[in-house]
């Protein structure tokens, strides 16, 4: 197949139906049986390269989930459906044997994850299986002219390198937010797949999820806080904060190795990485550790009362002052902005 | 019980990114170089726990050129029994996982222990890849690990929480933050540590599916933008108009 850009336009009328051959099959996340934004961002992924392919995008569901041929509204071509109870929970090894068979069936050569926990685990067992050239956390669509490269950031986000896939097949995983899905297609009709299963080697004992609020990883507007907040029960300002704009909260890591805070809040190197639109720093220095998990932040606004403070180089807003006088300041003012509409 | 705990070197998390005239390669000039967190902190020691309340060993791997040794010291110094060192440039994620597994196919691990990531690339791939050509189960992201006989429980970051499994050894564990605390190396570990076996062996397979052809520095941050801390609504309005994010 001829994957120089040239021939994008005519071979977008390439008939998926007719024929067998899918070059790119994404990974359609569910949890608890529905679809996060994450999956949409993939698929919406997927169709855009396949579109520079010039070939189609199949989106593959696993597990039991409501109406998945809704992918079809964000580009997949084509939803096939494993529903087995038993792919509910991840297992890698079943997941990778699933999409070992499907892509082999497929004659697919690329295979896109979310790079969410989920896609995380799977990239490695996955790349090995379908003897495919991996490239992780990439927040751009790769160049398919003759070779096949891509960019992601490195040394926690102070600088980018390109990678060559040189393997016949690719395996990627994509960072949330860093691709606005559209609604480029309408619902699909999905079909229902058998596959291999092999044995189940992982028994699962219990399943502990967050409620109500979006974890942070996915959280498009985030408002974190450090050691500036001198102790744990001064938080009630930040949770205002975050509830007013409907932001996950998040802190340093001093905060949550002193326990002030649950230790999955705590972002930077040693914890997660994340890259929402809105990231609103309060009493946090800027430490290059602490940098390294946040400044793929499409906006930050740092408050802190030292104006030396590294944290300002990083940010696009700031406000120098003390967080106990702006953060409900600022908490006032988005409640007027709200009740404005 | 037998345990691997793969061990990877880093930069120090400090220290100044820049790359050679073409680009093409990472600047390691008066680069100083650090056991990777995950490893040192996370995998090892608990691997080194888990032998002292089981029994067994606990041996460290890296791929890497001799100047690793240092490295490897380390963690022979903080209380690993023995060291492997596959004497070749870690180019690919694909290419230290063949030759971690080819090491364990040969030894024949219970436990196999990663950090989540190396803090310079952030790949997240070795410890999955290892599982796959091992044909093991894997739990990643874990930060709760205990074994009782034959069986393993752990507990690992899913997507919006935390699940806890459990499986039959051997298996393959990347390690997370809350998985042990660090261990600081002692005077008589460093002394031990320079009589311990650090076998050097020669790598399998070649490389080259995966190559980084250029580096670049991100885009300058435009200069920060200061609002006065008395006018919040100015703030607002910024964020809502410029920036566009609420
Ligand atoms: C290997 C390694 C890995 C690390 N990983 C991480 C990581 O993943 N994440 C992380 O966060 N850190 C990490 N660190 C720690 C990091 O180096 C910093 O120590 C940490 O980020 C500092 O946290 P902080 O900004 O909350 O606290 P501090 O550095 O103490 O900063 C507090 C800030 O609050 C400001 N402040 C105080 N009072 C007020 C007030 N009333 N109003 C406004 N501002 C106020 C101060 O001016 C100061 O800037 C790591 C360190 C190492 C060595
Ligand atoms: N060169 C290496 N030698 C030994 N172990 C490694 C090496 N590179 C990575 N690892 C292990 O694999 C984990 C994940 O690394 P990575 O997939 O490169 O992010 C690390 O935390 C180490 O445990």
């Amino acid at each position: 197949m001829n994957s120089s850009a040239c021939c994008t336009r005519k071979q977008k009328l390439f008939n998926v139906s007719e024929s067998r051959e899918t070059m790119v099959i994404v990974l359609g996340e569910q949890q608890n049986g529905k679809f996060k934004k994450a999956t949409f961002e993939v698929v919406y992924y997927g169709k855009k390269l396949a579109e520079a392919k010039g070939t189609s995008c199949t989106a593959l569901v696993l597990g039991e989930v409501e109406d998945p041929g809704q992918l079809g509204r964000y580009g997949a071509d084509q939803v096939l459906v494993v529903s087995d109870p038993e792919l509910n929970t991840l297992d890698t090894q079943q997941y990778t044997a699933v999409m070992k068979q499907i892509v082999d069936q497929h004659q697919a050569d690329t295979v896109v994850l979310p790079h969410s926990t989920t896609g995380k685990a799977l990239a490695g067992r996955v790349g090995i299986a379908i003897d495919g050239s991996v490239v992780t956390a990439v927040n751009a669509l790769p160049e398919v002219n003759g070779s096949c490269t891509v960019s992601r950031p490195v040394f926690a986000g102070k600088a980018i390198a390109t990678y060559q896939l040189n393997g016949p097949r690719k395996v990627i995983t994509v960072t949330g937010n860093s691709i606005k899905p559209e609604e480029i297609g309408a619902p699909v009709q999905a079909e229902q797949i058998q596959a291999d299963l092999p044995a189940r080697k992982v028994r699962i004992k219990e399943v502990k999820r967050a409620t109500g609020s979006t974890p942070l990883p996915e959280a498009e507007l985030v408002v974190s806080a450090g050691r500036g907040m001198k102790g744990p029960e001064n938080w009630g300002i930040i949770e205002e904060l975050a509830e007013t704009l409907g932001a996950a909260t998040a802190c340093s890591r001093p905060v949550s190795d002193a326990d002030w805070r649950p230790h999955h809040e705590h972002v930077g190197q040693t914890g997660i990485a994340i890259s929402p639109n809105l990231y609103l720093a309060a009493g946090i220095s800027g430490a290059i550790q602490h940098l390294a998990g946040v400044n793929n932040s499409k906006v930050i606004v740092v408050i802190n009362k030292d104006p030396e403070a590294p944290f300002f180089k990083a940010a696009d807003y700031g406000v120098v002052g003390d967080l106990f006088e702006v953060v409900p300041r600022l908490t006032e003012a988005l409640k007027k902005f709200k009740s404005q509409g | 019980m037998k345990i691997l705990v793969a061990i990877s070197k880093t930069p120090e998390t400090t220290a100044k990114i820049s790359f050679t005239p073409d680009n093409k390669a990472f600047n390691t000039d008066g680069v100083q170089y650090i056991m990777n967190p995950y490893d040192e902190w996370y995998a090892l020691v608990r691997g080194l726990e888990l032998k002292e309340a089981n029994g067994g060993s606990v041996t460290v791997i890296n791929v890497g050129p001799p100047a690793n040794d240092v490295i490897i010291r380390k963690a022979l110094a903080i209380g690993a029994d023995d060291a492997v060192r596959v004497n070749a440039e870690p180019l690919s994620a694909r290419f230290v996982a063949e030759q971690i597994a080819n090491h364990a196919k040969e030894a024949g691990y219970d436990l196999i222990i990663f950090g989540k990531e190396t803090i310079d690339y952030s790949g997240a791939l070795v410890p999955g890849m290892v599982a796959e050509l091992l044909d093991l189960p894997f739990f990643s992201f874990a930060h709760y690990l205990e074994v009782d006989g034959k069986t393993a429980t752990v507990t690992r970051d899913i997507e919006g929480g935390e699940e806890i499994a459990e499986a039959e050894l051997p298996i393959v564990v990347s390690a997370i933050k809350g998985m042990a605390e660090q261990r600081i190396p002692n005077m008589r570990g460093i002394m031990m540590a320079k009589r311990k076996p650090l076998n050097v062996t020669e790598p399998v397979g070649t490389q080259g599916d995966v190559e980084i052809v250029a580096y670049t520095l991100p885009p300058e941050k435009s200069a920060v933008k200061l609002v006065e801390p008395e006018n919040m609504d100015e703030l607002v309005s910024l964020l809502h108009e410029e920036a566009k994010v609420i």
